[in-house]
């Protein structure tokens, strides 16, 4: 390994102690220990704002091949406490590559463990469930890192969302969409779309962007008036979407209450935590996921048709499909362990989607939503 | 959805003999297509020639056809068997093809038959280039650049496209031949002239060159809902140019972003979809741009393929089985996915660890061929492996290669000393190796090591070789490795006392996790294998074993497919009967082919039948044996003394059965049982004294059975002593290498000395020379028989077409015999019966046996699954592996009520096919080395309609009676036996023209025969006659050295127009026979089903 590395170790709470090399570990590492069997994609998991507080584990062993490319981060840096991985390359090597990712967490402050049993980690999680965990240097007395581990707070009830939304509102006018990755439409001209940003994914913005849509970023804690009076005097939203971020939806109250009183009076749109804290406005309740749902490979069946679609995942929190409140109905369902992926108002123009269809990284078979989206605030302008 | 009611039969086509380009892949699929169509209760029908194959198990489809895959062969079994639909996906380009041309004379239409998978349209648009770059660039894809051209100025123009350097290809040559990179305008224009004139219709394709680009394939299956997922990216280490078979591959792609992936993956969808995949799996493949990531579409297989079968072994996602669900109308949601039981099929496979897959050639059975890699494919077989890591899976895939190597170098094998160069002459060595490396060759893998060694950079390494520095850099830490290994090894002594001193656990655990084996460490650390295993045993440093589970870990999985790897904890349950492992037969290559996988599969099998938990170990992903469900328990690992030592370790077998994986497994048999493994059937030492020429001998002798002389030379003069003592002529070779390899025969002391300087190498004490008396103008037969320590029972006895000389393997071979007398054949199997006796054979065994005249010889014995036991099995409607694997686990053969029957009612004929059309310049004549990469059979009431059946199987299409002129050239020594083929021949109604002498001698001998030129003596001669098409057969019994060059053209030629060339007159005769049955009638395809046990 390299030689600024040390020994350092990955430690649970119910003791599972996992040894690797650690690059940048002075500092222990806290989070909640999650594992994401995507093969592609690493930026883009390490820079979205929804595993805020996460340890990541890669199942994937090769982490870091493609290097660092600033077009590829989903939000303004690294958003997780630390990475786990199996084994780092030399160098990058990708046409693209500004950075290579030890030297990027590094600036980030971010620890990466390599070389530790990702699967070991994987398979004490599945079988165990979510654990907290921390990460650190090997002359951390074990006793001394558990007691840490046990004192960092705990997933359920954490508002997060509040540390990961923008400070105050702002326009997105992403001018340099790349051509190779966004086909600029324009169906979505003259549309005013207000998203509030739980902790949104930049691919959301630039989906919305490409179609020719105006883009507001609203902090989370805006309020629903505030979006219902417009962008300016003269003009109105024609749709919002609620965007996907991090924490225990229950811990966002203040976000589901903004929804609920936003529904049946303008076309929504919710994306993961949006998804969630639309669910918790109409009735439904949330619950924690064994051990959550985190790779590009899940497949989702559309209700309506029996379509199926491969889908990119990330959330810990999933919506109880019982006691579906009157109006709405469970339109998308998760093939293998059939949790609820998608709801929609039978009325209104409102719908949500647990999963990323934004993909970035991922399959793009859910892009066509954001068309959905665009054609659900058309229509209801015209109406 | 559910599945189509109205199909209730299908008709399901394999791939045929084993060729280079289409292995045993095919019985794969076809296998897992059979199995998943009978799943639903729907009848089968198979065909295919090939009878080394599991899918033409009479067990397995409702009715089998090992019958040439032709069309009016097929016409005839779809107007006897009416199939509802036919499946065209899973044998290949040779199904494909087939279908195309039953649909092209209305066979399809006339009996109704539906295609399922891919329509015509489909399949004609994947396969035209032209209609398939209109299709990509209807979707909007990126195709190469360029265009077609029948004029010069029309090339011109569209080199203002392509720019330099571009690729010209002469349309509709034969096997992508002609096709040739230029580099300039002058260059350009000179071969753009010449592909104008090779090609049959005057046009070239003209493309730019992509070198050096990286090149991927995507597996893709869709289904009729049209949803589309991907099974596995692939990735080719060697960039864009060698063939991906003939590639090292890995799983899954590891050098694009996930941008670039996706855009990847969302082009895979629109071929599949604008290229008329209905369902099913298709194989795509992709080049990108190493600088600025331009993608363009390379091409597309509409059907399963090699790469499938290994996306399907990398993934555990058998593929074919899915899409033979997803052709009857099902939809991938509505199908489980049986290693996680609980999800369903349609997801696309996560994988926590890394495949690799490397070529097998065997480019040492031609040594004069060209060793380049290019677009065509010249590899037979392929290794994969499984490992958390590319430097630990590239490294167990080279030892899974059976090569020798150990390991990426540090073995001892290496041909450079890149450590010891001298610092003067460090440039030198420098340069030698960057020049080696910029033309791919299959040793290139090796001379990376050496260039790293020697201190070139990465950067300069990529810019030479164009694979991707991601590579280099994970070569170049194994490289790294052993580096810090070596920096140990000076200090030590080799003892076991020192090395645990010395070596760290860190150290050792980390040198295992790069996948450096104990043979390399034992190398570095100047000591030997059992050391390093003690070491790792005290340092508690031993493989887990990780389940292929298709989701990373994610979810439970209940598959019983393992890899080994270096990592903290990997548990797998024993299970809870007796577990006996079986040894595969690792890559195919020639001598060594899917026989051997026929043969595991059975064992594996009956072992599971007979209430055991059976433990395959193999590394061959194209096989059926590695299919996860064909045994209680799969590890797919290389099969060497380490790795098969550790399995055995985790496992604690009850025994391991080591006959049925041809010379594979019998080379670790031995140690294995110092090893304390129990090895159950026949003994190790048994098998090896049969292998060892003077123990043999011994053995022969003290039996009294009579066997030709022979002696052991150890240099120079002795070998020419015992060539005068055994009397010429004499078979020589090598006694260090198995096989046939570098065998030959020699008539004369000039013939020997030559041998002894050009091809054995230097005759020396530790390289011995064997010599065996070579039994001129005899009658060859195989016999198997199955024993079980007390009782033997004669399996199969085979006459050979061709006569002793010509290696078994290559040989056609007729059962029952068809020239043999009761007292011959008595004397055969009461040898046979006698020697397994004396072996103590517990299982199978083979003798070959040699008449002359009255004198019986026997060449050799192997008390072992011979490459045989599948043709005797399919020619006598038993499974005798099913027999020997029950003798072997104690049940005896009278307890099996097993009956000897010599005299079936029908014949059976094998015939060969030989890869020399891949190869330019090599010798078509046979000898005995063996050179066939498989084979087919025939199966008819009488020898001469089963004969003509496995030539026609075989594509050596025999003209009817009457049907043009053959060629005859013969040699002196041959002369009196042409007369009465001569004969038959103007009998028959054919013309005949032949060389001058042989001219000669038949009109002496009142046969009309007409001179035609040797190559070199004029024109028209013997090579434009047969490109002119009216030559229909051509005899030519080999001269000698003196006319090679005349015999070398001939026999490319035929093998290039695909004319029946027969080289020994015992074939001549028989072909004779097949000519008149051919006139008599219509061949007619017989189904195993119908062959009553009584009948054969």
């Amino acid at each position: 390994m390299k030689s600024d590395s040390m020994g350092g170790y990955i430690l649970f709470e119910d003791g599972l102690r996992l040894n690797g090399d650690l690059f940048l570990g002075k500092q222990a590492a806290l989070g909640e220990a999650v594992f994401n069997t995507s093969h592609s994609g690493y930026q883009e998991i390490l820079t979205d704002p929804s595993y805020r507080r996460q340890i990541m584990i890669f199942t994937a062993p090769h982490i870091g091949n493609v290097g660092i490319t600033s077009e590829d981060n989903e939000s303004e840096g690294v958003q997780v406490p630390a990475v786990v991985v199996r084994r780092l390359p030399a160098a990058p090597s990708n046409w693209r590559s500004q950075n290579d990712l030890p030297a990027w967490l590094r600036e980030a402050g971010t620890p990466i463990l390599v070389g530790a049993d990702t699967r070991a980690a994987t398979l004490h999680l599945r079988d165990a469930g979510a654990k907290r965990a921390g990460v650190f240097p090997g002359a951390t007395p074990e006793d001394q890192a558990l007691e840490r581990v046990l004192a960092s707070p705990s997933m359920q009830g954490a508002d997060l969302a509040s540390e990961v939304t923008c400070k105050a509102a702002y326009h997105f006018d992403n001018t340099d969409l790349n051509p190779r990755w966004h086909t600029d439409t324009q169906t979505g001209k003259g549309l005013n779309v207000a998203v509030i940003d739980f902790g949104v994914k930049r691919n959301i913005l630039q989906e919305l962007a490409c179609r020719g849509c105006a883009v507001t970023v609203l902090p989370a804690s805006v309020s629903a008036d505030m979006i219902l009076a417009g962008p300016s005097q003269s003009e109105k939203y024609h749709g919002v979407l609620l965007s996907n971020g991090p924490g225990d939806p229950e811990a966002v109250a203040y976000g589901a209450a903004t929804v609920k009183r936003l529904i049946g009076r303008i076309p929504l749109f919710g994306i993961c935590l949006g998804h969630q804290l639309l669910s918790l406005a109409a009735g439904f309740k949330t619950f924690k996921l064994k051990f959550g749902h985190r790779g590009a490979n899940h497949p989702v069946r559309r209700q309506a048709d029996g379509s199926v679609e491969i889908t990119s995942q990330n959330h810990g929190f999933a919506v109880t499909p019982d006691n579906a409140p009157e109006g709405w109905q469970i339109t998308h369902i998760n093939l293998n362990d059939h949790t609820v992926e998608g709801l929609a108002h039978l009325e209104y123009p409102i719908f949500s989607i647990q999963y990323h269809p934004e993909a970035s990284p991922g399959p793009h078979d859910g892009i066509g939503y954001f068309d959905l989206f665009i054609k659900e605030m058309i229509r209801y302008a015209q109406a | 959805m559910p599945r189509h009611d109205h199909i209730k039969s299908v008709l399901v086509i394999g791939s045929g003999p084993i060729v280079i380009g289409q292995a045993c892949e095919f019985d794969y699929s076809g296998a897992q297509a059979v199995k998943a169509l009978k799943e639903e209760g729907l009848k089968v029908i198979l065909v295919n020639s090939n009878p080394a194959t599991i899918m033409t198990d009479k067990s397995l489809a409702d009715a089998t056809y090992i019958e040439p895959l032709e069309a009016d062969i097929l016409e005839r079994i779809i107007e006897r068997e009416r199939p509802d639909a036919l499946l065209p996906t899973m044998g290949g380009q040779t199904a494909l093809n087939l279908a195309i041309a039953l649909d092209k004379a209305g066979v399809l239409d006339m009996y109704d038959v539906q295609l399922l998978g891919a329509d015509i349209k489909a399949i004609n648009m994947a396969e035209d280039r032209e209609q398939f770059n209109d299709a990509m660039l209807r979707v909007g894809l990126d195709i190469p650049l360029g265009g077609f051209a029948k004029t010069v100025e029309q090339a011109f123009a569209i080199l203002e496209k392509t720019g330099l350097p571009a690729i010209i290809r002469p349309s509709f040559t034969m096997g992508g031949v002609g096709g040739s990179v230029v580099y300039n305008r002058e260059e350009f224009e000179e071969r753009s002239r010449w592909g104008l004139s090779r090609s049959p219709i005057g046009e070239i394709l003209i493309e730019e060159a992509l070198i050096g680009w990286k090149e991927f394939e995507l597996e893709v299956m869709r289904d009729t809902a049209d949803q589309c997922v991907v099974i596995c990216s692939i990735e080719n280490l060697d960039p864009l140019g060698i063939h991906t078979g003939d590639s090292i591959t890995i799983a899954p792609q590891q050098t694009l972003t996930d941008k670039e992936y996706q855009i990847m993956r969302d082009a895979a969808f629109k071929v599949i979809r604008e290229i008329g995949v209905e369902t099913g799996g298709s194989n795509i493949q992709f080049a990108v741009h190493p600088d600025n990531g331009r993608m363009v579409v390379i091409e597309m297989n509409p059907r399963v393929s090699r790469s499938s079968a290994l996306a399907s072994k990398a993934t555990g996602f058998p593929i074919a089985r899915i899409a033979a669900k997803l052709a009857l109308g099902y939809r991938l949601d509505e199908i489980p996915n049986g290693i996680t039981r609980k999800t369903p099929a349609c997801f696309e496979p996560a994988l926590d660890y890394i495949v690799v897959k490397i070529p097998r050639w065997t480019f040492e059975k031609f040594p004069l061929v060209n060793q380049t890699l290019g677009s065509q494919m010249k590899s037979v077989g392929e290794v994969m492996a499984i490992g958390r890591t590319f430097p630990e899976a590239l490294q167990k895939a080279i030892r899974s290669l059976e090569q020798d190597r150990s390991g990426l170098g540090a073995d001892g094998l290496d041909v450079i000393a890149a450590d010891h160069v001298e610092p003067h002459l460090l440039h030198e060595w420098r340069d030698m190796v960057k020049r080696k490396l910029t033309t791919p060759r299959p040793e290139n893998l090796f001379y990376l090591r050496y260039a790293l060694k020697l201190g070139i950079s990465i950067e300069e390494l990529a810019q030479t070789t164009h694979i991707d520095r991601w590579f280099l850099d994970e070569i170049n830490a194994i490289v790294q490795m052993e580096k810090k290994l070596s920096s140990v090894a000076s200090r030590t002594n080799g003892r076991l006392t020192d090395l645990r001193r010395l070596i760290s656990v860190d150290l050792l655990f980390q040198a295992k996790r790069l996948g450096f084996s104990d043979n390399q460490l034992a190398f570095i650390w100047h000591t030997d294998d059992e050391t390093i295993r003690r070491l790792r045993e005290i340092h508690q440093v031993k493989p887990v074993y990780f389940p292929v589970d298709t989701c990373a870990g994610e979810f439970e999985s209940y598959t019983p497919y393992f890899y080994s790897t270096y990592e903290r904890s990997g548990l797998t349950k024993l299970a809870d009967k007796p577990r006996v492992i079986v040894l595969g037969g690792g890559p195919i290559r020639i001598g060594q082919g899917i026989e051997f996988d026929y043969c595991c599969v059975h064992a594996s099998e009956t072992l599971n039948a007979e209430g055991y938990h059976s433990i395959m170990i193999n590394c061959n992903p194209e096989t059926v044996s590695t299919d996860y469900d064909v045994s209680g328990q799969l590890y797919f690992e290389p099969i060497t003394l380490e790795d098969v030592l550790e399995v055995c370790k985790n496992e604690q077998p009850d025994g391991v059965v080591v006959q049925f994986g041809g010379q594979t497994p019998l080379k670790i048999a031995q140690e294995l049982e110092h090893c304390g493994i129990t090895v159950l059937g026949t003994a190790p030492e048994q098998i090896a004294m049969a292998e060892d020429r003077e123990k043999f001998g011994a053995l022969m002798r003290s039996l009294d059975i009579p066997h030709p002389s022979y002696g052991i030379a150890h240099h120079f003069a002795e070998a020419v002593e015992i060539a005068e003592n055994v009397k010429y002529p004499v078979l020589v070779r090598p006694s260090f290498v198995l096989g046939g390899r570098a065998m030959e025969i020699v008539y004369d002391r000039k013939g020997l000395e030559h041998y002894l300087r050009e091809s054995a190498g230097d005759v020396a004490p530790d390289h011995p020379v064997l010599i065996d008396r070579y039994i001129e103008n005899a009658f060859e037969f195989d016999v198997d028989a199955v024993a079980d320590g007390e009782n033997v029972i004669i399996c199969g006895i085979m006459e050979h077409i061709e006569e002793a000389g010509v290696h078994s393997g290559d040989s056609a071979c007729s059962l029952p015999p068809i020239s043999i007398t009761d007292e011959q054949q008595e004397l055969m199997v009461a040898i046979t019966r006698k020697m397994a006796l004396a072996l103590k054979v517990v299982g199978l065994m083979n003798v070959q046996f040699a008449f002359r005249n009255d004198d019986m010889y026997v060449l050799e014995t192997n008390p072992r699954a011979s490459r045989t036991i599948p043709f005797v099995s399919k020619a006598t409607g038993v499974d005798w592996v099913d027999v020997a694997t029950r003798c072997i686990i104690g049940r005896s053969l009278a307890e099996q009520k097993i009956m000897e029957n010599l005299s079936p009612g029908h014949f059976a004929v094998k015939e060969v096919v030989f890869p020399f059309s891949r190869f330019e310049g090599v010798n078509t004549f046979l000898g005995p080395e063996m050179r066939s990469t498989g084979e087919v059979m025939g199966i008819a009431s009488d020898f001469s309609e089963a004969y003509s059946k496995a030539l026609y199987a075989s594509g050596m299409y025999l003209p009817s009676p009457g049907d043009g002129v053959i060629f005859i050239s013969v040699n002196d020594h041959d002369k009196e036996q042409s007369l009465p083929v001569a004969r038959a021949l103007i009998r028959l109604g054919f013309k005949i023209i032949a060389t001058h002498g042989t001219c000669q001698y038949l009109n002496d001998n009142h046969i009309p025969a007409e001179t035609v030129y040797k190559v070199n003596e004029g024109r028209p001669n013997i090579v434009d006659r047969m490109k002119n098409g009216d030559v229909k057969l051509l005899i030519n019994t080999p001269l000698g050295r003196k006319s090679y060059f005349d015999e070398q053209i001939v026999g490319e030629t035929a093998y290039r127009l695909g004319l029946p060339l027969l080289t020994t007159f015992s074939a001549a005769r028989a072909a004779l026979g097949a000519i008149e049955a051919i006139g008599k009638r219509p061949l007619r395809p017989v189904k195993l089903q119908e062959l009553s046990s009584d009948s054969i």
